[in-house]
């Protein structure tokens, strides 16, 4: 399959409003870290391209004033841990009030440390990993007994692969030809205690994929025109094949002490660094 | 009423078959297990039967999907590995979504306690009612005998809520007229009333309990009967009103007792209420059976058999 020239498929000014939309996220999502230290921030990080892309980036249909509107595109997020830069996306779109971001994790709200469905624009229950997977599936297949064309995204970890329960779903999507199902790989490398090749190497991943009958493409995962256009060329497509983006990434991209730390996921910025950094961003 | 001898499994699938004709919604799933009734649900709905593999966490987690955008779910496994294998997403996906929205999802177990006598204690399930009990937002069914699954259906398609139906893997005799004959408001029934002692029970062991006060009865011993078949939820007061009757209460069922099961459930309906009856639990202790044999051979060496059972009731008289 062939995309032709990324640049060419987005609108003239997405890309930059795209990078502008991450890194915006990127410093909201440090602001709630700094007041929510329990977040995983290292695991939110990696994933603010692929966020910013699906709502940004007209690749998912929603409605944020109508949440449970039929005609939405599912968004699953298996690795809900990382899914703290998705508040102030939701928060920017209307879900909730933006002043609700200041309270995660405080007595009283319903913006926790991982996410659930209590929070408008979240589908399931998360924390868990290993489940996103399988519950799209069923989405997946109800959507097309009903015949109805929304698309299922799905966002998992590439330590989440380690779980057996996600292999059960790769083998049923495969078997059910599940071709409105997008699994995105938040390829970071890292699990909680070490780089995930030194725990169960599963490189290639693509080929596990494709041996079980799903296409796998992979991409810079910050790189937004990428994501992008390998999204929209995805959703397109329904061939009879579920299929995999991997999106190569970096955890705590944006952080350079976090980006080199093989123990990034359980580490904790202290408010000063978190200053910092805002300042040499702005 | 003639008797009738039937397999609670096949009863409740034929008649889930009947209504897939004109209910679109429901989708039945299963983990690479059968029964006769199910090959004809197979070969006629096609688009909304199928076999997940031999993969109970994706037994649920698709059933869950599927519930999720609307259907009614039926998902059919051997009853150890659909409550223990996949007890997570189960917990997760089942009940505590339920607590956020409506689901319906209907697990569908076979081979309550020691159905699956010879199979060993892999194949054997006197955990599930306990485990099962403790999540919150489960209904939990354990039927007596195959018109209850039969009633059950209904009830199965109108209450939007996840559900574990704990069917025997061995035919069983009718008890219950049917139709109409259960009250699922209730969710227990009282068969018999008696002198001083009460025999609660639930599943297969309702059967025993039956028979056995039968002949108690020749003896002139007259023992109340309650056959206890939604665990969950239950009319706990009314449950205390029968049982008040009585100065001893013996529960029964095919699981391990004193952890979370049918005595459990009625030790807290009694203390929560300061009553003074004594309870005695009989069931299974805190032991799996490795031994081999029937299931008749597997009560009598566990002292759950129709005569030990006896014993108790007439020594509980006797100390009255």
């Amino acid at each position: 399959m062939e995309f032709g020239n990324m640049e060419q498929t987005l609108e003239k000014n997405l890309p930059e409003y795209l990078r502008k939309k991450a890194a915006w996220v990127r410093r909201e999502t440090l602001l709630i870290h700094k007041t929510a230290p329990e977040t995983r921030i290292a695991s939110s990080l990696s994933a603010v391209e692929i966020f910013v892309v699906l709502y940004y980036g007209k690749i998912l249909k929603f409605d944020a004033s109508n949440i449970n509107w039929e005609g939405r595109d599912r968004f699953i997020i298996s690795k809900g841990h990382g899914a703290i830069c998705f508040y102030p996306i939701l928060a920017d779109l209307g879900y909730f009030d933006k002043k609700e971001l200041q309270n995660v994790c405080r007595e009283g709200t319903f913006l926790g440390g991982i996410p659930d469905s209590i929070i408008p624009g979240f589908e399931t229950i998360n924390g868990s990993l290993g489940h996103g997977p399988g519950v799209a599936c069923g989405i997946a297949l109800a959507l097309k007994r009903k015949n109805r064309q929304e698309t299922v995204f799905a966002l998992i970890g590439d330590g989440e692969l380690n779980e057996g329960s996600v292999w059960e779903a790769i083998m049923f999507a495969g078997e059910h030809k599940l071709d409105n199902l997008i699994l995105i790989l938040d390829n970071n490398r890292v699990c909680m205690l070490d780089y995930c090749k030194n725990i169960l190497d599963l490189d290639p991943v693509e080929e596990k994929f494709r041996a079980f009958r799903w296409d796998a493409w992979r991409v810079d995962g910050h790189d937004v025109v990428q994501v992008h256009d390998t999204l929209s060329a995805l959703k397109a497509q329904r061939n009879g094949k579920p299929k995999l983006l991997v999106a190569d990434t970096i955890k705590g991209k944006g952080v350079a002490s976090l980006e080199t730390d093989s123990l990034s996921h359980i580490k904790t910025l202290k408010p000063a660094e978190i200053d910092r950094i805002l300042e040499e961003t702005a | 009423m003639t008797v009738e001898i039937k397999t609670m499994r096949d009863v409740f699938i034929e008649e889930i078959y009947n209504r897939m004709h004109e209910d679109e919604t429901i989708f039945f799933l299963c983990a690479d297990f059968g029964s006769p009734k199910l090959d004809a649900l197979r070969e006629k709905f096609k688009d909304r039967f199928i076999n997940v593999g031999i993969a109970e966490q994706n037994l649920i987690n698709v059933a869950t999907g599927l519930a999720l955008e609307g259907y009614t779910v039926y998902a059919y496994a051997i009853a150890p590995f659909l409550t223990m294998r996949a007890f997570e997403q189960i917990r997760i996906n089942l009940s505590l979504h339920a607590q956020l929205k409506e689901i319906n999802i209907n697990l569908v177990g076979v081979g309550a306690g020691l159905s699956y006598d010879v199979s060993g204690p892999t194949h054997h399930c006197l955990e599930d009612l306990s485990i099962m009990r403790t999540l919150p937002h489960m209904v939990v069914f354990s039927p007596s005998d195959w018109t209850q699954a039969k009633q059950f259906v209904d009830y199965s398609i109108k209450v939007k809520k996840p559900k574990y139906l704990r069917f025997d893997g061995k035919p069983v005799a009718q008890i219950y007229s049917d139709p109409g004959s259960v009250s699922f408001d209730l969710g227990f029934s009282e068969l018999q009333a008696g002198e001083s002692v009460c025999l609660v029970s639930t599943g297969y062991m309702t059967q025993k309990a039956l028979s056995l006060a039968k002949k108690l009865a020749r003896e002139n011993i007259h023992i109340g009967l309650v056959d206890v078949f939604l665990l969950k939820p239950l009319n706990e007061s009314a449950l205390y009103d029968v049982l008040n009757k009585y100065s001893r209460v013996i529960t029964l069922e095919e699981a391990f007792i004193n952890k979370g099961g049918l005595d459990s459930l009625v030790s807290t309906v009694l203390r929560k209420r300061n009553s003074g009856i004594r309870l005695i639990s009989l069931g299974f202790d805190d032991t799996y059976v490795f031994d081999i044999g029937s299931r008749e051979y597997l009560h009598k060496l566990n002292h759950v058999d129709e005569d030990s059972i006896m014993e108790t009731i007439k020594k509980t008289i006797m100390e009255i």
